[in-house]
Parts: structure tokens; C-alpha cells; sequence
């Protein structure tokens, strides 16, 4: 069998302090990701530190309003938590429209967003791949990828971040709480997954030995009315070909502010940033959310086989929008 | 066997084997107890054409657990004419990418898949085409096709007639490398007992045919079929993909060579399925039909292309169901192939008939269209006679009847035929629907049967049929019941074993037709010699009688498709509503096992037209999508309302039971019928599957 080490912590300052010193250990939860890796031969730790039974399966309400998330909190409960549905409906039905239910029964937040961005081709060792063998060449830029990046991709790697739940973290501004060997930081999550550049092998900021411990809901009042829309070939278990998660704020017809973050279209979860600087102040009508959705992919850069991404993510967009405006949430 | 009111065919019964299945009590090939067994894992190559320079497996052989290291090298002979699919490890040549060039046999299975990691293979690599197109330079006619059909038929002459035709209409359709993937893998467990070259083999096999499987492998090792037993009782699907043995069974039963008598077990990963297990070539259709001004068909021409393996042909009759099913007094029908450095294409349920269904009902959507006549009605007026290039007449062919009576059941009437005109929020609605035709293939004959009484009135009946989710089990007792003239409860049934008397596969839709055939002559051959009250122990064995009739009608299972279909208009996102299925099957044995088959055989219709796709890598040679979260099938949250139904028969010409074939029935024709409602719904016409959300976005 594949030969490696399994320990299980007491607590995180122990997690940590085994992980850090050893580039060949890895944090173990729900293992949906990473043991299908081992199994690939795609990931070879020779150490795992087992952090799914630390302390952080609690939703926490905070002072400020917002809330918190623990990190060991498995998809299915986050989704299911009343907290999280009437609070914050785009989350809850991002987490429902990912995996199988299975898989979020055992999938966890704090993997959910360290589940590798990755493609087919990554998953065969057998084909080149910069992510995996850095240096070896991108299989899917002149090979299928019907599925990858539009936006903020590099030649060194064209893969999309396959998190829902990450989508709607990002458009919610959530902040990432992770120890360390020299304590703890925050990260924002707009801030937490990387594009690809030179260095596709790095999916995200943490340094080897970091450890999340949960993730912070902001107060946001308007992500009350808010919602998820994951567009796809197969109607479950298939990843977004494109997903937006979206809160919308009207008053008298002018949008007073929006959220947008795209899925399946970059190398992270996409803050869409100028959708939403085109949004705040103009008119809610169908024509202002189809210019603020071309204003985002403008710089769209899509491949022969994903053309279709654009056009399909400018009208998820628009649709979203159009749909939050009526009144409605999904 | 005293008269008994009651007939147990046509009953509802449930699955006699159900309770084993659901309590986990029914041993499938992997879980047959057997002593001492060893694990296999297999190496496969990572170049597409080429051959082994090297093999270093020293750290494989190194490692825990692990018993043997089998390659080409110290792999036993095969016969030097066997098939070429199966005589693996004879040689270096590499001739498709994922070819099993060795394994690891170990104490454990995680021990072996762990150490086949270990071994290093050098490869000479050669340049490899797995390119496949209309105008590729090595496009060529086969002799035949599969099951022996004639490759080409020309009736009068198309092109003039097509010339002169008051409507025409001339499209291309493409459907794409498919992959089957049963429930239960593939998987085998070999042991040879005695001394080698002497001894015997025993496998405990997943297959759609215990005696098939011995037939084929016998030759393969070189030795007598009576040396080879294979043991199938439960079977996890089949679609076609365990009709034949493939390279895996080899596999492992070189690998017990080596190993002294203990087992070797092997059971594919998923990600094997995609690279061992066959699949269905893709392939490219013209389909021209030419029409009067009455809507009456003058020319029906349809070609087909596939892809084959270059080192073994197979190719599917896909244009051959063409040749029965429309009247049309100027035809053509042809099948041509483009060889390819690719593993070998084979039998998918309903090989030939499920994408020629898709081009052929795509077709005759778009010429009623064309001549502005509702799609049932075009299809009524087309109806012929006699069959059209043989002019036998049918044996039954209710066609019409499923058309009409699925219209009825479905609301077909008052439907506007114009497409895009019925919106529902986001969504685009449409219907539409397609014809359907599975021939009786009666392919290999010699079926036998034994029948035995047992004390107190009982039965016992013997036969190598198999159960592939199939129903068999419970269908075949309930012939055996009739034909002995007692309950159901009183026949104990015996399948999945080479070592019974010797039958037909599951495969082609005929395994009833034989296997029934064979009990139904067993029971008349006891009462003939025995009475009508057989002492205990009283058995025979008797053969399925040819069937007289063929050549001499036409026999097929027909149906009709209706579905509904959205479209978001937002997205392109396809979804099917509703999907009605009405059939002709003659008579039906087992109401319950029947339908379950043909909703089965619509769903995976319903995968094909949106969602299956195989993606092969041209520089590669290999599946690029090759696991169920990447290759998609249907979930269960894309099959909504799907029902099938069918019109009271009885067909004496195909079977004494006046059955027809269900297996893949269920699935010729679906994916045109949901093609056509989502042109219905959009005005979009899609001609290559599957209709991914793309394929409509605006």
C-alpha cells in the first residue's frame, strides 16, 4: 500500500507544529480531494496530520453581527444551518449545487477551499502538467478544455478553482482565519486563492504548515437577498461550466450596491469588480446588468473550446440580476 | 406437470433474486469465496504506438507483499491465432495507448496498485493517428459489419430519384466515442489447478455469458473448453461491454500461471473501464431523403463512418435497421471505417441501431418538417408493406400502433409544429418524437437446456444464461413454470455457469429467445420420455430448435418515443420533462423486469443525447475524461417523468413465447426523440451529441 504516517493532534498549535517542518506533510479532513490524489498518485504526502476532529465545528454567531465559521463544519450541515439559509442564501445553495451529497457530507469548509484547482489533465499523471510537474508544460492550452479559464488565465496553466461554496464566500467578502508557526492572520478571500502566473503548482497564499481554522461571514445585510445560479450540462455532481453568486440592493430603480463573483471561469473564485462598479448608481434594468456583465469579461480570453463561456457567463449574469431585481432568490 | 390455471408469464413477479441483492447476500465475481488469493494490478503503456524498450520492475519486486512482476517476458504462450484483442503480453509492440503491458500480482490489492507504481517502462515511441474524420486518406469499406450484416445495399437509384424529388433534405449527424460503464466493474478471479499445461482453470467472472466467455478463452490458452469453467451467478450490467471477453481476464489468467494455484483477483478501477472495457466508436452519418409531393419517401439514403482499431476491426451495423424501417422505392444504405491506433471498439447496447436511430429519426423530424406534415403522420405515410429490401413480410409490426397510441397518451394532438412558440419563464419548451426498431438477431444457435424433477412436484432447470440486472433469473423461471405446467415457486432455477448446458449470451436482445426456446424444448422432451409425472431424478437435456421462420420474415421489437423537453434561453441548459416510451414487444414475460429495461434502455438514451462524450487526446491517443465526475451519464436528478409502456402481442414467429426483444429496445431512438423536442423548443438543430448548454446559447 501506499506507505505513509497518519497522526491526529489534540489541537491546532500541535496540527501546526507537525505539518510546518515537514514540506512532506499534509492537513487531512474530510479527504474528498486529497485521498483521491493519493489514490491518482497525484499527491504523495508521507505524513498526515488528521485536523477533522480539532474544535472547529461550530457556526458562531460574532459581535459585530457576522458569523463564523468553523473550519472542520462539513458542507452539508453549513448548508442546512438556518443561520446560513436566511442569512446568506447565496452560500447555502452554492454548497447544495456542489458535489453529490456524499461528498458534502464528509467535505469540510476549510478543505472546500484547499481543494486543488485542477483539470483532467492535472488528474493523469501520465500527461504534462505545470501544476503538477512544474515546468512540464500545460497539456489542456492546445488539448480539451472545453471546462478552463476565460479569465486570468497564463500559459503555464489554463485550470478553474471547481469550489461553488468559494464563489459565494468571495462576493460575500468572508475573511479566512488561518495559524501559523508565528500565530494567526486573516486573510480576505478576494485575497486567498492565486491566479496562475508563472507559478500554477500554488493554488492559493497559505504557507505550507498553515492551517485554516475558520472562515468570517461579514454583516451583510443585502446577502439576505441573494443567490446562486451554477449553469451545467448535467442538473447534479458536475462541476459549473459557469456559476455567479449575486446580491443585489434596488432602491427606487437604482442600484445602491451589488456583489457579484463569478465560477468556473478562473484559476479562482471572480470577484467581478467592474460588474459591480458598473452596477452601483445605474439604472436596475436588464440593459444596465448586460453592460456591467460585458464591462467584467471584457478582457475575457477565452480558448477555441471555451469560447462559449463568455456569452454564457454574461447571460448567467444578467439572469441572476434580472432575477434578484424581480423579487426573487434561488 | 397437471393442468395449473394460472400462467406465469406474463405475471409482475419480483425479482427472485432481489432479497440476496439487497441484504448484500448475492456473491458477485469479486466476492466468491475462494482460499488464499492474490491481487493484481495492471501496468498499462503511456504511448500510444511504439514498443518496450524496457521494463525495470526491481523495486516492485522489492516491496512488500508483492509475489510476482508479470510482463511480456515471462508471460505464457497464447495460441499464435488468437484473437487479437486477447493475446496480450506475446510481444514489445505497443499498439494503443492504456494496452496492458504487465501487472503486479501482490498479497493485497492495495500492495499491488502501490507497487505497479514502481515499475518503469521505457518505450520506443512510434508516431500514432487516433484522429478520426469523414475524408481520412485511410477510410475503407469492411467486408462486413458487425454481426455479419452486409456492408453496403443499393435499391434503384437514389440520385436520380433525389434529382427529381419534390423535397430533399441532406444532413450530416455525429455521435461520439462512448464509454459503458456498469455498476459492478469488471472482474475476474483466476486459478488454475493442477499441474500447468494440464490443469484447469476456474474463473469467477463478471460477463454476459458463461459459455461465451469459455468459448472464447478456451482457444486463446490453448486448451480444451472442458478445462475452462467459468462462474457468473450476479452480474452489476453489462451494456454490451462484458459481452465478450476482454484483455482483463487474460490478464489475470496469465498472472495465476505464475503463481502456483492460489487465485488471482482482479477488479477494474473506474478509470480501467474507460481503457479496457470497449466502447462505442464515434461516428459520422449522412442521412439524404428525398420526398413527393404527397410526403411519400422516393429516396432514403444513409451512410455511416467509424472509427475501428487499427490491429482488430470492429464495426457497427449502424445503417442497418435503415434498410427495414420506411418504404422507399430508391435506397442506399453503406458503412465505411477509419482504422486508428485506438483499443477496439464493441458492442454497445443496441450496437448499430442507437446511433443510426439518432441520425435516421433526426432525419425524418427534419423532412416532415420540410414537407409540413405532422412528424407521426409523415412516419404513418411511410409505412411499408413488406419489408423493404428483402420483401418478407413481418412477423408483427405495430409500428403505426405505438405511434398512435403513444400520441394519445402523451397529448400529442393539437401540437403546433411551428418551433419557439412555447415559453414558460426562462425556459423554452418543446416535444417531439421518434420512431424506434430492434431486429431479432438470431445469431448463435445451440442453446441448451436440462430440466430435472425433484421430489414433491419441484423442478430443477439448468442453463449458462445470465442475469445482468436483466431480470433473468425471475423471467426464466417464470417459462420454465408454464412449460412444466407447474407454480413458479415450484421451478429451482440454476444460471451463470459454464459448467451447465451451454447457452447464449445476454447480448442482442435474443438471450430470452434462445434461452426459452431451449427450457420450453427440455420440458417437452421430459414429458415425452417421462410422462406427465416424472419420477425424482428423471432429467434431459434438449437443444433450442433452429427457428424456421428465419429468412423468412421480418422480425422486429418497435416503439415509438415522446418527449418534452426545456431550454433555458438564458443559459442553454437542456432538460427533459417527460419522456413516454409506447412499444410492440410481443409478448411480455415479466411485466415488472420489462419495464425497468426499457426505462433503463430511454435513460441511457437520454445520457446519450445530453451528456455522454468520451474526449480522446490527439497527442496523447488516450480518454482524456476518463472518471464519472468528468465522463457524464445521466444523475438522477436529469431523469424527471420517464415511463414505458407497450400494445398487448404475441409474435409466434420469433419464439414459442411470442416474446420480443427488451434488452436494448428501450434505448434505440430516444436520443432523436429529445433532439427533436429541443429543436421543437429553441428552432435549433442540433446534429452532433451530445446538446451540451453551447450548442444553444444565443
Amino acid at each position: 500500500m501506499i506507505p505513509f504516517d497518519y497522526r491526529r493532534p489534540d489541537d491546532a498549535p500541535g496540527a501546526v507544529a507537525l505539518v510546518a517542518p515537514r514540506p512532506d506533510a499534509a492537513f487531512l479532513a474530510g479527504g474528498t480531494n486529497l485521498v483521491d490524489h493519493m489514490r491518482l498518485g497525484i499527491a504523495r504526502p508521507e505524513l498526515l496530520v488528521d485536523v477533522s476532529r480539532l474544535p472547529f465545528d461550530t457556526i458562531e454567531r460574532l459581535p459585530d453581527g457576522g458569523v463564523r465559521v468553523g473550519a472542520a463544519v462539513r458542507n452539508s450541515d453549513l448548508a442546512a444551518a438556518p443561520l446560513i439559509r436566511r442569512r446568506y442564501p447565496m452560500l447555502a445553495a452554492a454548497l447544495l449545487a456542489g458535489a453529490s451529497p456524499q461528498l458534502r457530507n464528509l467535505a469540510t469548509t476549510g478543505g472546500n477551499l484547499l481543494q486543488r484547482t485542477r483539470c483532467a489533465y492535472f488528474q493523469d499523471a501520465t500527461t504534462p502538467c505545470n501544476k503538477r510537474v512544474p515546468g512540464s508544460g500545460c497539456s489542456a492550452l492546445d488539448g480539451f478544455h472545453r471546462h478552463h479559464a476565460v479569465l486570468g488565465a497564463s500559459d503555464g496553466c489554463v485550470a478553474v478553482h471547481p469550489s461553488d461554496m468559494a464563489v459565494a464566500l468571495t462576493a460575500l467578502d468572508a475573511q479566512v482565519r488561518v495559524l501559523g508557526g508565528a500565530g494567526e492572520r486573516v486573510v480576505p478571500m478576494t485575497e486567498f486563492h492565486r491566479l496562475p502566473g508563472e507559478r500554477p503548482e500554488r493554488d492559493t497564499v497559505l504557507e505550507h504548515g498553515e492551517l485554516i481554522t475558520a472562515v468570517d461571514l461579514p454583516p451583510l445585510a443585502m446577502a439576505a437577498r441573494s443567490a446562486y445560479r451554477k449553469v451545467r450540462e448535467r442538473a447534479s455532481y458536475a462541476f459549473a461550466l459557469v456559476s455567479v453568486a449575486a446580491a443585489l440592493s434596488v432602491k427606487d430603480g437604482v442600484v445602491v450596491d451589488a456583489r457579484v463573483a463569478l465560477g468556473g471561469v478562473a484559476h479562482r473564485p471572480w470577484r467581478a469588480v467592474r460588474a459591480e462598479g458598473a452596477l452601483r448608481g445605474a439604472p436596475a434594468t436588464e440593459d444596465a446588468f448586460r453592460a456591467a456583465a460585458d464591462a467584467e469579461l471584457a478582457d475575457a480570453r477565452p480558448l477555441p473550446g471555451n469560447a462559449f463561456k463568455v456569452p454564457m457567463a454574461r447571460n448567467a449574469m444578467v439572469a441572476v440580476l434580472r432575477d434578484l431585481n424581480a423579487g426573487g432568490a434561488r | 406437470m397437471t393442468g395449473v390455471a394460472e400462467r406465469a408469464v406474463g405475471a409482475p413477479l419480483v425479482r427472485r433474486d432481489g432479497p440476496l441483492k439487497v441484504t448484500g447476500r448475492a456473491a458477485y465475481a469479486y466476492e466468491q469465496p475462494v482460499a488464499d488469493p492474490l491481487y493484481l494490478f495492471p501496468i498499462e503503456a503511456t504511448v500510444a504506438r511504439g514498443r518496450i524498450v524496457s521494463i525495470d520492475a526491481a523495486a516492485a519486486e522489492a516491496a512488500d507483499g508483492v509475489v510476482v512482476v508479470l510482463t511480456h517476458r515471462n508471460a505464457a504462450r497464447l495460441a499464435p491465432d488468437a484473437d487479437p484483442e486477447l493475446r496480450i503480453l506475446q510481444d514489445d509492440v505497443i499498439r494503443f495507448r492504456n494496452q496492458f503491458v504487465g501487472a503486479v500480482v501482490a498479497e493485497t490489492s492495495e500492495a499491488a496498485r502501490y507497487a505497479a507504481g514502481l515499475v518503469r517502462v521505457e518505450y520506443e515511441e512510434a508516431p500514432h493517428d487516433v484522429t478520426f474524420r469523414a475524408d481520412h486518406p485511410e477510410l475503407y469499406a469492411p467486408e462486413s459489419v458487425n454481426a455479419g450484416i452486409a456492408t453496403d445495399s443499393v435499391f434503384g437509384d437514389v440520385e436520380m430519384a433525389l434529382a427529381k424529388a419534390h423535397r430533399t433534405i441532406d444532413h450530416v449527424y455525429s455521435t461520439p466515442l462512448e464509454h459503458h460503464n456498469p455498476m459492478e466493474p469488471h472482474t475476474t478471479v483466476a486459478a488454475w489447478h493442477g499441474e500447468d499445461g494440464s490443469g484447469r482453470l476456474t474463473l469467477h467472472d463478471s460477463n454476459q455469458g458463461a459459455s461465451t466467455a469459455r468459448s472464447m478463452l478456451a482457444p486463446v490458452l490453448g486448451i480444451a473448453p472442458e478445462r475452462v469453467r467459468v462462474i457468473s451467478p450476479y452480474v452489476g450490467g453489462g451494456f454490451g461491454s462484458k459481452a465478450m471477453p476482454h484483455a482483463h481476464v487474460v490478464l489475470a489468467v496469465l498472472a495465476a500461471r505464475l503463481v502456483g494455484g492460489r487465485p488471482v483477483k482482479f477488479a477494474m478501477s473506474r478509470r480501467q473501464t474507460f481503457t479496457q472495457a470497449s466502447h462505442r466508436s464515434p461516428q459520422i452519418q449522412r442521412v439524404r431523403l428525398g420526398a413527393d409531393r404527397d410526403g411519400r419517401l422516393t429516396a432514403i439514403a444513409h451512410g455511416s463512418i467509424a472509427q475501428t482499431s487499427r490491429f482488430k476491426e470492429f464495426v457497427e451495423q449502424t445503417t442497418f435497421v435503415t434498410r427495414s424501417m420506411y418504404a422507399a422505392p430508391n435506397r442506399s444504405t453503406t458503412h465505411r471505417a477509419v482504422p486508428s491506433d485506438v483499443s477496439v471498439p464493441g458492442i454497445f447496447r443496441a450496437p448499430g441501431e442507437t446511433p443510426g436511430f439518432f441520425a435516421l429519426e433526426s432525419a425524418m423530424d427534419e423532412m416532415a418538417l420540410a414537407c409540413g406534415i405532422d412528424p407521426v403522420e409523415f412516419r404513418v405515410r411511410n409505412e411499408p408493406e413488406r419489408e423493404p429490401e428483402t420483401g418478407l413480410p413481418f412477423s408483427s409490426r405495430d409500428y403505426v400502433a405505438c405511434m398512435r397510441e403513444g400520441a394519445r397518451r402523451f397529448g400529442w394532438e393539437g401540437r403546433d409544429p411551428a418551433p419557439g412558440g412555447t415559453r414558460a419563464g426562462e425556459w423554452l419548451i418543446g416535444t417531439g418524437m421518434a420512431g424506434c426498431a430492434y431486429p431479432a438477431y438470431f445469431l448463435r444457435g445451440g442453446t441448451q437446456a436440462a430440466v430435472e424433477a425433484l421430489p414433491d412436484g419441484r423442478y430443477r432447470v439448468d442453463i449458462a444464461a445470465a442475469d445482468i440486472g436483466t431480470g433473468a433469473w425471475t423471467a426464466l423461471a417464470q417459462v420454465s413454470a408454464d412449460a412444466l405446467g407447474v407454480p413458479v415457486e415450484d421451478v429451482d432455477m440454476a444460471i451463470g455457469d459454464s459448467a451447465l448446458p451451454p447457452a447464449a449470451m445476454a447480448g442482442g436482445s435474443m438471450g430470452m429467445t434462445f434461452w426459452g426456446t431451449a427450457i420450453i424444448e427440455a420440458a417437452r422432451v421430459l414429458r415425452e420420455r417421462f410422462g406427465e409425472r416424472p419420477e425424482p431424478g428423471a432429467r434431459v437435456t434438449a437443444t433450442a430448435p433452429d427457428n424456421p421462420h428465419v429468412g423468412k420474415v421480418s422480425m422486429h421489437a418497435y416503439g415509438a418515443h415522446f418527449a418534452e423537453v426545456r431550454v433555458n434561453a438564458d443559459t442553454g441548459e437542456v432538460r427533459v420533462s417527460r419522456l413516454l416510451g409506447m412499444f410492440d414487444l410481443g409478448r411480455v414475460i415479466n411485466p415488472r423486469t420489462t419495464r425497468s429495461q426499457l426505462i433503463g434502455g430511454m435513460i441511457m438514451g437520454l445520457s446519450m443525447a445530453l451528456h455522454e462524450e468520451g474526449v480522446r487526446d490527439p497527442r496523447f491517443g488516450h480518454t482524456v475524461n476518463c472518471d464519472l465526475a468528468q465522463y457524464h451519464i445521466a444523475a438522477h436528478a436529469d431523469v424527471e417523468d420517464v415511463d414505458a409502456i407497450w400494445l398487448d402481442g404475441d409474435d409466434r414467429y420469433y419464439n414459442p413465447m411470442g416474446a420480443k426483444g427488451v434488452g436494448e429496445t428501450g434505448i434505440v431512438g430516444a436520443a432523436a426523440a429529445i433532439a427533436n423536442a429541443a429543436h421543437h423548443a429553441t428552432g435549433i438543430r442540433v446534429r452532433d451529441l451530445p446538446m451540451t448548454p453551447e450548442k444553444f446559447l444565443r
